[in-house]
């Protein structure tokens, strides 16, 4: 029974990774999961320098599902790589780190200062909807998001992951702009923007009126558009979107993703990752499946 | 660090011990691991409901291994939990935030301030400064005479009920009660409504007095990880690096000069 999979080159020895934004990096659930066991790290969002973020409430909570406005704060890619990345040193774990910025500029600082670094991969996050200036801009149109891949992509040492918005008319298309610009993957879906209102304050329930959503709620949107974009590009796809157990996991790898994230899942159930990771080595056990690799795409 | 799972926990007992406020007691050996001032997350029944419930603890029963939570029914959320009956299962996340720095009292002259459905983790709070503060003065803010949880303090220090219709013991707010007797505190631990707090961080800055306050914000992970929680702080945070600090981790209990509120 084999487990691991490869993106870009980097080997991962199971497809479940976390979720930009809901693992910190590694350090406040590494009382819950072995850092260890999973397929990869993928840390909160870093810009060049810190980021406050939005005022709050940042997130509440909707039907199987929450919305969150947190604005991508940050301490900044110079604390990161020293504390962040340091930490993540000690774990036989490929690190992916999320990248966002407000100018093409702010991103390009961001990927340059982490070109030495243990980073194995880089996802560029163009689909936030929770900030006003660049970020989401760049990741809904398709020239928009041909020209930031291609520039990213012309001084990053290391592979990079274009992180997709669902809040477009067609997904595939951006995922084909990417592919073209030279992305070495592609990830979807980030969160898909909402709003929820307090009748009895006649408020917005969130200071950012707006945020992403994500959880169970969005699973099907998710599997949907994972679906569109792995059978538009040949680029490895990675899958997130309210994934919650093996079988969501494997729904995502069967609809064409070669790995999954665990996002906003993990605050209902920090043991989920692992969990996870387990009910895909029985599945394929009891299955009498080889590889997980066999299983990548086999709904058509 | 202390006591950190998931689990799932059976409740011993629930009671409605005022209109719309619950008294929830469950088995966990959570309750020999804590300190007044911490909240557990409480998962409500629903699997449809994602995020866990900050909830205080109110008390602690390391014997017994009973967690007691007293709340309010707020939304859809609490409504579930308070359905919950003796030997129904329930998941926590637990033990979460750092909680009242207790030692500063130490021989000191100290006030316990709690207002509306900020006065259970004051309970658990006032009994553990027994033998640490020199004297204790305990200021109960409600809004009317429904004055849940108010003879379990009696123990613990003066009792000093304050009611805003005037209807039971002081008039006003907490802050006036303490004004009317003129008693000047050292320490001052408190949770409560906003407007309350920031007088309180008034009242300590006036008087020279430390004030340790307990702040709420929504929160998601409950562990530090989202960053969903945070409150604005004067300096900068050793962990955030800009002026903000997560009241799940930092928090929820902070000194009154440090956070911006
Ligand atoms: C550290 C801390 C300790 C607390 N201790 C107590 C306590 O001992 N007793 C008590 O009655 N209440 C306490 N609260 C408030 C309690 O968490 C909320 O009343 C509760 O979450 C409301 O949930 P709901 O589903 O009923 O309401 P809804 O309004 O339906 O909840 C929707 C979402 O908003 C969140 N939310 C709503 N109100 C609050 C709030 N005031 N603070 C934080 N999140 C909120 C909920 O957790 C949920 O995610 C505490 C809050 C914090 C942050
Ligand atoms: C609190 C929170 C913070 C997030 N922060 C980031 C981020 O910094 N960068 C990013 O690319 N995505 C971020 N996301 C999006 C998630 O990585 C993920 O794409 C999305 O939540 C869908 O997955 P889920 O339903 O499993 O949560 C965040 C999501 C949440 C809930
Ligand atoms: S609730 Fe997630 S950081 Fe505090």
């Amino acid at each position: 029974m084999d487990t691991k999979v490869t993106i870009a080159g980097v080997e991962l020895k199971n497809p479940v990774m976390t979720a930009s934004g809901t693992f910190g990096s590694g350090m406040e659930y590494s009382d819950f999961v072995d850092i260890n066991r999973l397929g990869a790290i993928v840390t909160k969002g870093v810009a060049n320098v810190p980021w406050s973020g939005n005022p709050t409430p940042r997130v509440t909570e909707t039907p199987s599902g929450m919305l969150n406005a947190i604005g991508l704060q940050n301490p900044g890619v110079d604390v990161f790589i020293e504390r962040d990345l340091e930490f993540l040193k000690q774990f036989d774990t490929p690190v992916i780190v999320n990248v966002c910025g407000h100018t093409v500029e702010e991103y390009l600082e961001v990927v340059e200062r982490l070109a030495d670094t243990n980073a194995s991969l880089l996802e560029i996050n163009v689909s936030c909807p929770n900030v006003k200036q660049g970020a989401i801009a760049f990741g809904q149109k398709t020239e928009a998001l041909f020209d930031i891949t291609k520039r990213i992509k012309a001084v990053a040492r290391q592979p990079i992951i274009m992180k997709l918005s669902p809040n477009v008319t067609d997904i595939a298309e951006m995922a084909r702009a990417a592919e073209a610009a030279g992305a070495d993957a592609v990830s979807l879906i980030n969160t898909i923007t909402g709003m929820k209102i307090d009748i009895n304050r006649r408020k917005f329930v969130l200071a950012n009126k707006t945020g992403g959503l994500s959880g169970p709620a969005i699973r099907p949107v998710a599997v949907r558009m994972v679906y569109q974009c792995a059978n538009a590009v040949k680029i490895p796809v990675i899958g997130m979107g309210g994934i919650a157990t093996y079988e969501d996991a494997l729904e995502f790898i069967m609809a064409g993703a070669t790995a999954v994230s665990v996002g906003a899942v993990n605050f209902a159930n920090p043991y989920a990752t692992v969990e996870i990771i387990e009910g895909i080595e029985k599945y394929l056990q009891d299955t009498g499946t080889q590889s997980v690799k066999e299983l990548i795409g086999c709904v058509r | 660090m202390s006591y950190r799972k998931k689990e799932t926990t059976t409740v011993v007992s629930q009671e409605m011990i005022s209109e719309g406020i619950f008294d929830l007691r469950v088995k966990t050996a959570a309750a020999s691991d804590c300190v007044p001032g911490q909240f557990v997350g409480v998962f409500p029944p629903s699997d449809a409901h994602i995020l866990m419930r900050p909830i205080s603890i109110c008390d602690a029963d390391p014997d017994g291994q009973i967690l007691r939570m007293v709340y309010r029914i707020a939304g859809e959320g609490t409504k579930g939990i308070s359905k919950l009956k003796a030997g129904d299962e329930v998941k926590l996340l637990s033990v979460l935030g750092n909680g009242f720095p207790l030692e500063t009292a130490k021989d000191k002259k100290v006030a316990v301030f709690g207002g509306g459905i900020g006065i259970p983790p004051m309970l658990y709070t006032s009994e553990k400064l027994q033998g640490i503060s020199k004297e204790t003065e305990i200021y109960l803010g409600y809004r009317n005479s429904d004055t849940f949880l108010a003879d379990e303090f009696k123990p613990c220090g003066t009792v000093n009920i304050v009611s805003e219709d005037g209807s039971i013991g002081y008039k006003g707010n907490v802050l006036d009660a303490i004004r009317e007797r003129n008693y000047r505190p050292e320490v001052i631990y408190a949770c409560g409504p906003m407007p309350m707090l920031r007088a309180i961080k008034i009242f300590a800055e006036e008087t020279g007095a430390l004030a340790y306050i307990s702040l709420e914000e929504r929160m998601a992970c409950g562990v530090g990880a989202c960053l969903g929680c945070v409150c604005k702080t004067v300096h900068k945070d050793a962990h955030s690096h800009v002026n903000n600090t997560r009241i799940c981790t930092e928090g929820p209990v902070f000194d009154a000069r440090e956070v911006e509120i």
